[in-house]
């Protein structure tokens, strides 16, 4: 019974989604209401069910394959999670050891710093940041005083006002991990490595930082996968030129109307990020047979 | 007290290890103060006291995670104090051990001379020699977190003693093991330490373990030396009240001499053969309670002789433990060998009885 309990959960709230979608990313669009056909209709019985396998398809598929707008638009979405994690990682590692390092007495103040951001809503940030990008902004203000610029640039609607955005948005996600796992080694380790004749910038390499890779990965996955499907930052922040997979989709849905290609989106995205997620088991299997105790 | 740098036993050797009046402060609390001790080479040597008495703050010292607030602190002659630690050579066995858990065995015990960019051959060799040593082989191969108490204590002490260093310092080496595997460890640890010839410095709150492994004893307290001597010397001669009551079991009778040979107590005169005590001063008389006799009825001869009340007997397997109510209402220790087959002793609590010990079992202190 108590095993049960999870299978249930994950039938409920991912399964009987999951298959609600795949199943209309195999129907047909049309104008109507539901806006696809066919629909399940269990009064009909056996022969009524026959009739509706008969008529799903593939065809959204199809269409996801030949237009490239698609491939463009998943390509685009893993350049950005890419580069955004690896940003993520450059600026979240020192920030974590740093808290890792930092007095026990600081330690909830800091941790509360890294989360306070969660307490506005999300969109009314990414609006602050429309302000501090744009033309006669705070960022170009400020630059322009310290005359580092003397013109003021285009930031907004630019892939570096995503990733600014994305940075911003995300870095709790890549610190609070790697600051888990920091936090969680021994001091004695790196005593013993100094000890056995490692000097401490070595003992890093050597001791700290092999000890933080579950904390390197799970910040790293929970900041690339989110990213990997981020519609709101990319649509309010980013340009026009190029859309992010997340943007697509929405277009699909709300302006196109054709939820069997959006559903078929959703599901070629799932299957998409299934990569990193077998990734993400593999090694935390590891690291539990690793008992890090 | 035996404080002073010369008089510590090590007979005339040039001392390998040397603290010369060192302190360390924490802030307002003071760990160790102004400390001089002599170590020679080769010695096991044991620092010994309650927690908080500053003895891992020394040991600690030794290795280079802390600086002396004052003090210097000799190796071999040299000053080490402001030599890091990675550039010391000695090593030092963790409390907690502090095996690296992302490495195997091997990696572990291989760590320190990696460090000195030692050739692949002869690092085989010689984590070969340690796994041999220490009866890990087989083990190489294997994760910490795959390892029993007992064999990752083992580990711990490879991974130390690899670099072959001029000290090995075990910090409450074998706290973490039960009472079985800990005394079979002592008498290894003790096989090992003549076997290799280094000099091992063990910090331990277990008097019982400082006694068995260790040549010299320093008792610790507040900071302070209080006795630096064999385990022998510790328990037979303490030379303090102190240190009496730390170590082992004691009765402590005040009294004052007024003609040598001869203590006045509560008690009565009791006869001691320590002569040297000065006539009028107030003494301390410490009585081992293996040392004392028990009859049920007055032994004849005996010069020391009380009676009093068993108050408690405490069973333990081969002794039993009673405290006698004498007459003066004081408790008194005695410890009986529980040598009949059948087990307990023929005294019950209750029973009047005759405690009794010759002149030379009581040890005069005067401090």
């Amino acid at each position: 019974m108590v095993i049960l309990l999870p299978y249930l959960w994950l039938a409920i709230f991912f399964l009987a989604p999951f298959v609600i979608v795949l199943k209309i990313s195999l129907s047909q669009s049309v104008l109507a209401q539901p806006p696809y056909t066919p629909v399940l209709d269990l009064t009909a019985g056996w022969q009524g069910l026959k009739e509706f396998a008969a008529q799903l398809s593939l065809d959204s598929f199809r269409l996801l394959a030949s237009d490239s707008l698609y491939l463009l638009s998943y390509v685009k979405s893993l350049q950005v999670a890419s580069i955004s994690t690896a940003l993520l990682f450059a600026l979240g590692y020192p920030i974590a050891y740093g808290m890792a390092r930092a007095p026990r007495a600081w330690q909830p103040m800091l941790v509360m710093a890294v989360v306070l951001p969660f307490w506005t809503s999300f969109l009314i940030r990414i609006y602050a940041w429309i302000n501090i990008l744009q033309r006669d902004g705070l960022l170009n203000d400020v630059l322009m005083r310290l005359h580092i610029i003397d013109a003021p640039a285009a930031w907004l609607s630019s892939d570096t006002a995503i990733y600014i955005g994305m940075v911003y948005s995300y870095l709790p996600f890549m610190v609070l991990p790697l600051y888990a796992s920091l936090e969680k080694i021994d001091e004695s380790l790196l005593e013993a490595a100094s000890d056995l004749g490692c000097p401490s910038w070595k003992a890093f390499w050597l001791v700290t930082f092999p000890l933080s890779l579950p904390g390197v990965a799970a910040g790293a996955l929970l900041s690339f996968i989110p990213i990997v499907g981020e519609f709101v930052i990319p649509d309010l922040l980013g340009g026009s030129e190029s859309q992010m997979i997340g943007q697509t989709l929405w277009t699909e849905f709300f302006s196109n109307r054709d939820w069997p290609v959006a559903s078929a989106i959703a599901i070629a995205l799932l299957g998409l990020l299934l990569v990193p997620l077998l990734f993400y088991e593999r090694l935390q299997q590891r690291s539990l047979e690793g008992g890090r105790t | 007290m035996a404080t002073g740098g010369a008089d510590q036993g090590i007979g005339g050797r040039a001392p390998l290890i040397r603290f010369e009046a060192v302190s360390k402060r924490f802030g307002a609390v003071v760990a160790v103060e102004t400390l001089t001790l002599d170590i020679a080479q080769g010695e096991f040597f044991a620092l010994l006291g309650p927690s908080g008495c500053g003895k891992t703050t020394l040991l600690r010292m030794l290795a280079g995670f802390e600086t002396p607030s004052e003090g210097r602190i000799f190796l071999g002659g040299e000053d080490i104090v402001p030599v890091p630690p990675h550039r010391r050579p000695v090593n030092m066995m963790f409390q907690s051990y502090a095996l690296f858990p992302h490495l195997t065995v091997e990696g572990n015990i291989a760590f320190g001379l990696r460090q000195e960019n030692a050739g692949r051959e002869e690092i085989h060799a010689r984590v070969a020699e340690m796994l041999d040593l220490t009866r890990l082989q087989g083990f190489g191969g294997r994760k910490i977190h795959q390892l029993s108490g007992g064999q990752r204590q083992r580990v711990a002490l490879a991974r130390s003693l690899i670099k072959r260093p001029r000290v090995l310092l075990l910090d409450e080496p074998l706290a973490a093991l039960d009472k079985k595997l800990r005394a079979e460890t002592q008498f290894e640890l003790m096989e090992l330490q003549r076997k290799l010839g280094t000099t091992f410095v063990i910090v331990t709150h277990d008097q019982e373990e400082a006694m068995i492994v260790a040549d010299r004893i320093a008792v610790m307290n507040q900071g302070r030396l209080m006795q630096v001597a064999t385990p022998t010397e510790i328990y037979e001669q303490p030379n303090s009240r102190w240190v009496a009551d730390f170590i082992g079991e004691v009765t402590i009778i005040e009294g004052r001499t007024t003609v040598p040979g001869s203590v006045d107590s509560a008690l009565g005169p009791l006869a001691v053969a320590d002569r040297a005590a000065g006539a009028g001063k107030t003494l301390w008389l410490a009585l081992r309670p293996e040392k004392i006799s028990m009859s049920g009825h007055r032994p004849a001869g005996e010069k020391n002789a009380v009676a009093g009340t068993i108050f408690e007997i405490g069973y333990r397997g081969e002794t039993s433990a009673y405290k006698v109510r004498l007459d003066d209402g004081s408790l008194m220790k005695v410890s009986i060998a529980n040598v009949n087959a059948r087990g307990r002793a023929p005294y019950a609590e209750g029973d009047a009885v005759w405690l009794s010990w010759p002149p030379d079992a009581g040890i005069v202190l005067t401090g």
